[in-house]
């Protein structure tokens, strides 16, 4: 799945380089462990909110990559109908509820998606993945103080990639940072290497096993780091070279490959997974740019039951 | 037919559509004790306290949380207090509750109800006054009804409870204790058909909520000054009844929208450019809007009530056309 997701954002940049992303998108290069670790512990049935950074998610929540690709492109075959973009990407089928254009908007939503499963007495999980930029916005505080009293089935992860936009987080950040946040909430919470795809996969699996159990909500902050700009467009040029290329040496996929490789996996099995998926996801962006764009008319389906948009009102 | 108040009426339809769809739930700060107006008085004793559900003074987790639980299958009823607090809440309703269907490509809808309680009221001054009906009229996505009888208020609330948009819901907290005959049973009344107040053959007023009723007084007057006034309330106002609107100004000649709400932008704005756009022809005299002047409300009613457009305006409104 890492590898995957790396060779979707891969060909998503290749895309815009091409300029056929019609949008900003934000590649989550660097931070698959987090996408793969979380989706992998959750049902299709579970609910996934996620954020502008989202596509790993997606992919990882069951998407179907040329669908998602369409989608970026604005074409037909898009996951949305080519109406959202890569910020609006949703798969109800799998349960992703959507990606979200607002930081941190996700976070009351999922809430909501939770407090519906204790509503309806199901047992399943609605997670939020939300990014370190949002836990100094208000739905931080509201959502995960909805969870708290309700006692409802959520997992909020933050994904702390080191940068808010482009302003290290960490410089706007009072306090002691998002676990003390969710801890002051009455929260659970804990604190791991996000690129340590089994650190990531053992939190959430206990985590997801606790919320099922009626525990109530849990709270994973998973440290990581954004190897590439805000958007696909931007070069990064306020980080230190040298940090990104300690990051680099940090690379998720490389740590899992080399615990692979230990464990004894061949060279040739891993290269094999990584070309696979490269193949996949050529595959997705030239059918991508093949499709035609939507038909105009869907211009106007899809707002609301009621009142008809056609109508001579503009 | 019973007789009862417009909060009873929207009581009244809340009930029976809990009781007609389990998934219908009401979320809001106070509920449980009845909700700030007694609008939700008892239900909790019927139906639980997970059903009627108290909620943190938190107004964009009650409307965040509520777009996600309507995503997830639920149909809740969002109690928002005063439509002033509301505007906590303005992303969670304008950029995820309006905009989820159409931007996700049709996957989900979002059927929830805001009750945005509104309007003037024993002197709340400028930050629990507002009538922002308008604002939401400008949005694709949602529905926007605001009821000026008991028996409306019943009829459209439970329509917007089995709608599948996102409606937002205003109630005038001027008119809570308004008696009238509300019809028995299962009544549902469709969005975007007017009713008609009062028929006229000399001018047209157009209005709605509480205001509905300063303009029918005016017209009641004004028969008896020999100027025969007919009188349209709107119901909703997306989608609104542009029907019954241009055939009563086809047949009377003269168009007087009056709204609480302030007149720069207000929803008179739109409807006295539709009939400019397509009756133009068809008008005796400049189509006229009375709405509140662009000032916050203050507290002290003298200062109060300069906002407010009285029955006195309207009637010297009405005169002032008649007489071209």
């Amino acid at each position: 799945m890492m590898h995957r997701i790396r060779a979707f954002e891969e060909a998503a940049a290749r895309a815009n380089e091409d300029k056929l992303v019609l949008g900003a998108i934000h590649l989550s290069i660097g931070q698959e462990a987090i996408a793969s670790g979380v989706c992998r512990n959750l049902r299709s049935s579970d609910y996934l909110l996620s954020t502008h950074r989202g596509h790993g998610h997606t992919l990882a929540k069951g998407a179907d990559a040329t669908a998602m690709m369409s989608e970026l492109l604005g074409r037909e075959g898009g996951i949305c109908q080519g109406k959202g973009g890569s910020m609006h990407i949703a798969d109800f089928g799998v349960g992703m509820l959507g990606a979200n254009g607002v930081v941190a908007a996700n976070i009351n939503i999922a809430a909501g998606a939770a407090h519906a499963i204790k509503l309806k007495g199901d047992d399943g999980v609605a997670c939020s993945i939300f990014g370190d930029g949002a836990i100094n916005r208000g739905p931080f505080l509201e959502g995960l103080n909805w969870a708290g009293v309700f006692k409802l089935p959520a997992l909020f992860v933050c994904e702390s990639n080191g940068f808010a936009s482009t302003t290290r987080t960490d410089a706007m950040t009072s306090g002691d940072g998002a676990a003390a946040r969710a801890r002051a909430l009455g929260i659970a919470a804990e604190e791991i290497d996000g690129n340590d795809i089994v650190a990531v996969d053992e939190a959430v699996r206990a985590a997801v096993d606790a919320i099922r159990g009626g525990g109530g909500p849990r709270f994973i902050l998973c440290q990581t780091y954004r190897l590439h700009g805000h958007t696909a467009s931007d070069p990064a040029v306020y980080r230190q070279k040298d940090e990104v290329k300690a990051a680099w040496g940090n690379d998720p996929i490389a740590r899992c490959a080399a615990l692979l490789r230990e464990a004894g996996v061949e060279a040739e099995t891993l290269e094999a997974h990584r070309d696979a998926a490269a193949f996949e996801m050529d595959q997705a962006y030239e059918t991508a740019k093949a499709a035609p764009w939507p038909d105009i008319s869907l211009a106007y389906t899809d707002v609301q039951d009621i009142g008809d948009p056609r109508e001579r009102a503009y | 037919m019973a007789v009862m108040t417009y909060a009873e009426a929207g009581k009244t339809a809340l009930a029976e559509e809990m009781r007609r769809d389990p998934l219908v739930w009401a979320v809001g700060e106070d509920l449980g004790r009845g909700g700030v107006f007694g609008q939700y008085a008892g239900l909790v004793d019927e139906f639980g306290p997970e059903r009627i559900s108290d909620a943190p003074i938190s107004e964009a987790a009650i409307m965040g949380a509520s777009v996600g639980a309507a995503m997830a299958g639920t149909r809740p009823v969002v109690e928002m207090r005063f439509a002033d607090f509301a505007l906590c809440a303005v992303d969670e309703l304008i950029n995820q509750a309006a905009k989820a269907r159409y931007m996700l490509g049709g996957q989900t809808k979002v059927p929830m109800v805001i009750r945005e309680p509104m309007g003037m009221w024993r002197s709340s001054a400028a930050q629990h006054s507002q009538s922002l009906e308008s604002w939401y009229t400008h949005i694709p996505g949602l529905v926007v009804a605001v009821p000026s009888t008991p028996a409306d208020n019943k009829g459209l609330l439970k329509a917007a409870i089995r709608c599948d948009d996102p409606v937002v819901y205003f109630e005038h907290k001027n008119i809570w204790g308004l008696e009238g005959e509300v019809p028995d049973g299962d009544v549902v009344l469709p969005f975007g058909k007017a009713r008609m107040e009062r028929e006229g053959s000399d001018i047209t007023i157009v209005s709605w909520s509480s205001q509905l009723h300063t303009a029918s007084r005016a017209a009641a007057t004004l028969e008896g000054q020999g100027i025969s006034a007919e009188v349209i309330d709107l119901r909703t106002l997306w989608p609104w009844d542009r029907d019954a609107v241009f055939a009563s100004v086809e047949k009377t000649g003269r168009l007087l929208i009056t709204h609480e709400s302030v007149s720069v932008g207000g929803f008179g704005a739109e409807i006295a450019a539709s009939v400019s756009e397509h009756l133009f022809k068809a008008l005796k005299a400049p189509v006229r809007r009375r709405g509140a002047p662009r000032i916050p409300i203050s507290y002290a009613p003298p200062l109060e009530d300069v906002v407010r457009v009285s029955e006195e305006r309207i009637i010297e409104t009405v005169k002032e056309m008649m007489a071209g």
